[in-house]
């Protein structure tokens, strides 16, 4: 199937998955435009980190469809490598390599995955810190750099690879309060510039900021969803009202 | 498996027995012999030849064991099942067998030469105890490669994987890497076991220095010399190993830190 821009760049219809007994996705739908912004939020454990999870193939998912460009996920004949260098994704954790600086952090995919020219992709990594201001740690081992900072070094690691859409999961959660700002606002940048994105977070003032749709789920589906300004104030269902009356 | 407990004390020790016993000896020997302290000089360089020869087989035995065993180790990792179990296998046989055994079965079982095409490759006594001591090597490192391979945490794979890295390219880029660090200690460890563990071949009677120790204080022939004569052996062992223990210290040390 050919992918139009009026078609959704990412498609979920009725996914479902178990982990062992315990059921994780148990029917979400959802579409993202091209150059949309989607937060997800819901309760801990409501099963975000998998949905993000199940778009890029990282996890399978046992039933139901997610077309990315087209492309059908659920698919035993996917070619998963094809797929993930067009989604990009930032985690929690950073999970930077460790034994890499940050520059060779950002350049690792593109030579070897892309098999771009080193001069150019080194050029072009050297403009991604620039961009989440980190130029001056280019040789800057990730141990050596604070949380925020390894944070924007991991989303200019999934930049490098010029990605169709990226996938943010609670990249804010493990950070101090003082430098969650400054990842926040490198996000904000990428989704003024256009760049699709699914976002988990925990954050209701950036989500209300930054995205077009915003998404409420509770055990495995999709309690409501709408634009910010409708969701916040007039959200229909106990579940949301209960939720964002604890978090706000 | 615990580092090696050497201490600068140790060499201290073994020192100060060594000078004792010599004493001691003297006291006891009759006037007229040479002193022990001459004798044992004078066997030095004997000495020197045979404990070479344990040294190149612990370099050989670990060169060979860690080539085979992270070969092994990364079977045991394989995506397919049957590489995994029979790595596994042979894993677990040779780490829980004891060195003596594989050593007798080694110089019983494998030929004095091998034919390679019309070349005949001759098999000495030293090379097959070499091979039966890369076994537990082999299977110790195997281990060490696993272990170190599931230490490194979920996310540095989940990461490679969301950026496209083929498995080979993973493992190769992010994940191996970062086990050489957390493998060298050990190893450097399973390196001095092994160099303590060559004087096993005298059993099966390779010319390495525990063989010519003995073989020196029976054309000696004085009872007084045994005990200072075997000191001085393990002194020489501590002398290699005691550099090894240090330098493992400190690179878990520097690692530790970063």
């Amino acid at each position: 199937m050919v992918w139009t821009p009026d078609q959704p760049l990412i498609r979920m219809r009725d996914v479902h998955k178990t982990f062992g007994a315990h059921t994780i996705l148990n029917g979400i739908s959802l579409d993202v435009m091209k150059g949309e912004v989607i937060c997800i939020i819901g309760t801990s454990g409501a099963g975000k980190s998998t949905l993000l999870r199940c778009i890029n193939a990282l996890v399978p998912i046992d039933r139901g469809s997610i077309l990315v460009a087209g492309q059908e996920v659920h698919d035993a004949k996917l070619d998963k490598l094809a797929l993930r260098r067009k989604v990009g994704m930032v985690f929690q954790q950073y999970n930077l390599f460790p034994h890499r600086t940050a520059l060779e952090n950002i350049m690792m995919a593109p030579i070897h995955v892309l098999k771009r020219d080193r001069a150019e992709v080194d050029a072009r990594a050297r403009a991604l810190m620039r961009k989440v201001r980190l130029d001056g740690k280019e040789n800057s081992y990730p141990g050596e750099l604070s949380g925020g900072q390894q944070q924007r070094v991991a989303i200019a690691r999934s930049l490098a690879m010029q990605p169709d859409a990226m996938l943010f999961d609670e990249v804010t959660a493990a950070l101090d309060p003082e430098t969650v700002k400054e990842v926040l606002v490198t996000i904000r940048e990428l989704a003024e510039e256009g760049m699709t994105c699914v976002i988990v977070t925990h954050e209701m003032g950036f989500a209300r900021e930054v995205a077009d749709q915003i998404y409420f789920t509770d055990r495995g589906v999709v309690v409501e969803h709408g634009p910010p300004a409708e969701f916040f104030t007039e959200c229909r269902d106990e579940r949301t009202r209960r939720f964002l009356s604890q978090i706000l | 498996m615990p580092a090696l407990p050497l201490d600068a004390r140790h060499g201290a020790i073994l020192t100060l027995a060594l000078l004792i016993s010599a004493g001691v000896g003297e006291a006891l020997a009759a006037p007229s012999a040479p002193s022990i302290i001459e004798t044992i000089l004078k066997w030095t360089p004997l000495l020197a030849q045979g404990f070479a020869l344990n040294i190149a087989m612990s370099f050989l035995a670990m060169a060979t064991g860690t080539t085979f065993g992270v070969a092994l180790g990364l079977g045991q990792i394989s995506l397919l099942s049957p590489v995994r179990a029979s790595s596994w296998f042979v894993t677990q046989f040779f780490r829980n067998s004891p060195w003596l055994v594989l050593l007798f079965y080694c110089m019983l079982l494998l030929p004095f030469e091998i034919r390679i095409g019309n070349t005949f490759i001759s098999l000495p006594g030293w090379a097959k105890a070499t091979i039966g001591l890369a076994l537990p090597v082999m299977a110790n490192v195997s281990e060490l490669v696993r272990g170190a391979v599931q230490s490194i945490p979920s996310g540095q794979w989940e990461a490679s994987e969301a950026l496209a890295f083929t498995r080979f390219q993973l493992l190769r880029m992010v994940i191996l890497p970062q086990c050489v660090q957390r493998m060298t200690p050990p190893w450097m460890n399973l390196y001095a076991i092994l160099t303590v563990a060559t004087p096993l071949t005298s059993v099966v009677g390779v010319s390495e220095a525990m063989t010519l120790t003995g073989d020196i204080l029976s054309s000696e022939g004085r009872t007084e010399l045994l005990v200072p004569m075997y000191l001085y052996l393990l002194l020489w062992f501590f002398i290699y190993c005691y550099p090894i223990a240090l330098a493992t210290v400190a690179i878990e040390r520097r690692f530790q830190v970063r």
